[in-house]
């Protein structure tokens, strides 16, 4: 199995991605440099956390225009898998590859920690490696994580089973408490409608050791891993 | 010819950042101040002399990267 991870100027989790699929894997992810126009043949495609072009305008809009990411939305398109995380989900969204957008967090600090989530939809390839019901742990970083869909397509999200994950609290109650950006719905990730994109404000490829307080990414990773190889 | 847009985000789209210069504005005595909502202008500067053909190019530019329309408003204005 093969897997890119595309590098954008200021992306910052792009190695942390590396690590943690090289582990998955047993060998280097692709590092596709975001002026490449051609990306090598993949079966999985990782965007990652940073601040691309410093934030720019919005953030994610200038990277979405890249033109390594055209490659990237017609590969979605044809099926790949893509795990778009933090800074990643707000390019996948300015992209078009994903529908809502991520508004500056509610109570307007930069959030840093630890979040509980609750699973929302069944998604075998990518949430597949924990039980239903269980509470995952992944870490925050972000300023601009807010998430927010107009009325009509908020509701389609919910009626689609396309809401990945929720932030809850640690037994697992989708509360207020437990939001810590205003997301609508405590919504911390979503799928697009094929079900093949994932977008998601936490981080998993930070929890991937004991070492680093926690292995709920590295059960990520792996299961997504051995779910497509 | 030199183009102005002016962004700002949709009736109903949380705006924690105006939010917070209207709590500033009461703390300074401001007390007629309802509501603030905080935008963005970007100043352009056009090859095109044509003020239909720029307008048009303009709108592109709204719709294609200056502005998001899932949460934001724009308006174009052209100035000779």
């Amino acid at each position: 199995m093969k897997a890119a991870v595309i590098v954008f100027p200021g992306s910052n989790c792009d190695r942390d991605l590396k690590v943690a699929l090289t582990e998955a894997m047993g060998h280097e992810p692709a590092m596709v440099w975001h002026g490449d126009t051609d990306l090598p043949e993949t079966d999985l495609i990782a965007i990652p956390g940073g601040f691309s072009y410093g934030d720019y305008l919005r953030c994610g809009a200038m990277a979405a225009n890249s033109p390594i990411m055209r490659e990237v939305v017609k590969k979605a398109e044809a099926g790949v898998p893509v795990v778009a995380i933090c800074n990643g989900f707000q390019i996948a969204m300015e992209a078009g590859m994903l529908p809502g957008a991520l508004l500056r967090n509610a109570n307007q600090k930069f959030v840093c920690k630890d979040v509980d989530m609750v699973i929302a939809a069944e998604n075998e390839r990518f949430v597949g490696g924990y039980k239903a019901d269980q509470v995952i742990r992944f870490p925050v970083a972000h300023h601009d994580g807010n998430f927010y869909a107009d009325e009509e397509t908020l509701k389609e999200l919910e009626n689609e089973g396309q809401v990945a994950l929720r932030y809850a609290t640690i037994e697992g109650d989708v509360n207020e408490a437990a939001n810590p950006n205003g997301s609508l719905n405590n919504i911390a990730g979503i799928y697009n409608k094929a079900g093949n994109v994932l977008g998601l404000m936490p981080h998993p490829e930070r929890l991937i050791s004991d070492a680093l307080g926690g292995t709920d990414g590295k059960v990520f990773f792996d299961h997504l891993v051995q779910s497509i190889a | 010819m030199k183009a102005r847009v002016y962004i700002s985000l949709k009736n109903g789209v949380l705006d924690p950042q105006g939010k917070a210069i209207s709590h500033s504005l009461h703390g300074l005595g401001f007390d007629s101040v309802i509501d603030v909502r905080q935008g963005k202008t970007i100043e352009l500067d056009l090859k095109e002399t044509d003020r239909e053909k720029a307008s048009e190019e303009v709108e592109r530019m709204c719709q294609q990267l200056l502005a998001n329309t899932v949460i934001e408003n724009y308006s174009i204005e052209l100035v000779d």
